[in-house]
């Protein structure tokens, strides 16, 4: 029963939020035609979270344990996940969309001689030929196309924050432990140090509030940052987000930038001011759950992706609404 | 010391920056339409830059290497503007729409006929499939160290030392060479290239070699389209605006109540 099989990772000690979204889509899929689904856990030591993810559900939970899988090195951890699915060999392979997956994905598709599809935003079963359905956006969000390709396993990664995370439950899965031949011959890619920065993680935001050319003037922003700060009253992870154009314009550095050449997101809200919503643009946050769109123009495309637009200068509408949400906090 | 033969590969797709309305899905066709100038893609010019700094740095030969069905070379010809030493379109009707383990294969079967390699560039993912596949095959193809996302690439001594991106940070990696690198925009957009210097580049006289996939040696049976089942425009996702009436202070409070109820 290795219908799906999801590569699990694990954050700050815990099972990563992204790996429950994964364990909730792969039962899901597993359900839909009566299969089984597991989870595969790799790392130095990980029996704390095998024994956490047992409680999820799946069949079976992999713990692939090696002294050389500590910290994210990609040419062990590939020759690792390549020995673990020819032992497993599930049909279906589903990872995270994030920097383990991006870098994996491909990789591990080339050599298993199959096909991968990134960024999924969706993913069901096809009832004719049983293949897996791929959804993922392209263009810039403004198609969405639906991949199915044969030969397995049938491989996504999959965007964050689509599917909810899984809950614990009574069914209690297996831990299974399984080996891979690893040794530093392998690695070709010599780590030197890794540096942590104070960035802008506007992917971890729950609001973002966002400008772009219309705000005129370098100024704008502080106008934004204020709105921001009445929002931290109510919201507990607020930043300012930008467009392609105030970055080169020189108003706000580029770790605000939202969209391709930036940071892709999906807040809780966003609210654009100002941003008429180039393509480029849209993909970075289409997404979003509730979108609020501010600006002057009624025709611009921001209010086609919108919940709610204000046909306003953001000079006159942002006080006003700052002034509101100080009395009703 | 020899010179460094850097290869970037370049992919021609429509302007990214086009505004919404210009597009439009045939669903039928299987193609999205999108009515702007077509452009090198925004990740696949920071390759470049990246090329055209070391350029800057050391002895290097830059060789861009742009597939697809037809490739315009008015188009790319701004590589060339830009510092580049070499461009080769890769064009065939059979590249028509190919998924990215057969471009990767196409590729490679053209790297393959250069004169060696020192280093080959990407861009982390092209701007209208947002794959991000390519690059990597086709280092694991040709068997070479691969790095990805890249924010500064640097040579020492027959190494390439990078800086790539982390969610919160980045990791410094060396690699020997020959070796793959995909590239992230935090290495900078492409150095502006002026309008004398572009025009003179694209009325030059200079001819820009073409290989079909037989001079590539390519069996056009092995290569794979993407699978595409349906092609839609997205779904509206259950959103159609609510435009806010009247005084600014009524739609002040419409909008507080929206953020009251999201809370």
């Amino acid at each position: 029963m290795n219908d799906v099989l999801i590569l699990g990772k694990v954050k700050e000690g815990a099972l990563d939020p992204r790996t429950l979204e994964l364990l909730s889509a792969g039962k899901r899929l597993a359900g839909g035609k009566g299969g089984g689904f597991s989870l595969l856990l790799m790392g130095d030591a990980v029996s704390a979270q095998a024994d956490e993810a047992v409680s999820h559900g799946p069949d079976k939970v992999y713990k692939l344990e090696h002294p050389l899988l500590r910290g994210f090195r990609p040419d062990l951890w590939l020759a690792a996940l390549e020995q673990a699915c020819r032992q497993i060999n599930p049909r279906i392979l589903l990872m995270s969309h994030d920097f383990v997956g991006m870098e994996l994905g491909p990789r591990l598709a080339c050599r298993l001689n199959t096909r991968l599809t990134t960024d999924c935003i969706a993913l069901s079963i096809d009832p004719e030929s049983g293949l897996l359905l791929r959804t993922k956006p392209v263009s810039g969000g403004n198609a969405i196309s639906v991949f199915k390709c044969p030969g397995e396993p049938q491989m996504a990664t999959v965007r964050a924050k689509v599917f909810d995370p899984s809950e614990p439950g009574a069914k209690k899965g297996e831990i299974v432990e399984i080996r891979a031949r690893i040794d530093e011959s392998m690695i070709k890619v010599e780590s030197l140090e890794v540096v942590r920065e104070d960035v802008v993680a506007l992917d971890k935001a729950e609001v973002v509030v966002a400008g772009g050319a219309g705000l005129g003037e370098a100024d704008g922003f502080e106008l934004l940052e204020e709105l921001a700060e009445a929002l931290r009253k109510s919201f507990s992870n607020v930043m300012i987000g930008c467009s392609r154009v105030a970055v080169d314009k020189g108003w706000i550095s580029s770790d605000h930038q939202v969209g391709l050449t930036g940071t892709m997101i999906s807040p809780d809200i966003y609210i654009a001011v100002g941003i008429s919503g180039a393509i480029q643009h849209l993909v970075g946050m289409t997404h979003s759950k509730k979108i609020i769109a501010i600006n002057t123009d009624p025709a611009c495309n921001m209010f086609k992706v919108a919940d709610y637009g204000i046909v306003e200068d953001y000079e006159e509408i942002i006080p006003a609404l700052i002034e509101k949400l100080e009395e009703a906090s | 010391m020899t010179e460094l033969k850097i290869i970037v590969c370049a992919k021609q797709i429509p302007d990214p920056e086009a505004p919404l309305s210009d597009v439009s899905v045939d669903t039928v066709k299987l193609e999205v339409l999108v009515d702007a100038p077509q452009v090198i893609s925004p990740f696949d010019e920071n390759a470049l830059e990246a090329a055209v700094r070391m350029k800057e740095e050391t002895e290097a030969k830059i060789t861009v290497l742009s597939l697809g069905k037809k490739v315009s070379d008015t188009v790319l010809r701004k590589t060339l503007a830009a510092g580049a030493d070499e461009l080769i379109l890769l064009e065939d009707e059979a590249f028509e729409k190919l998924d990215s383990y057969s471009t990767a294969a196409a590729l490679a079967a053209a790297i393959r006929k250069l004169d060696g390699y020192d280093l080959i560039l990407t861009g982390r993912q092209a701007g209208d499939w947002d794959s991000g596949q390519v690059g990597l095959i086709l280092g694991e193809m040709l068997e070479l160290p691969c790095i990805s996302l890249a924010r500064e690439i640097r040579i020492e001594e027959g190494s390439v030392v990078v800086k790539k991106s982390l969610p919160d940070g980045y990791e410094r990696v060396k690699a020997r060479m020959p070796a793959l690198v995909t590239v992230s925009n935090e290495v900078g957009e492409l150095r502006y290239i002026s309008r004398t210097k572009m025009l003179k580049m694209i009325q030059g006289a200079r001819s820009i070699p073409s290989w079909s996939a037989g001079d590539l040696g390519v069996d056009q049976g092995h290569l794979r389209k993407m699978a595409i089942a349906t092609l839609s425009s997205p779904p509206d996702m259950g959103r159609s605006c609510r435009f806010m009436k009247g005084p600014i202070e009524k739609q002040a409070e419409e909008l507080a109540a929206v953020f009251k109820a999201l809370r």
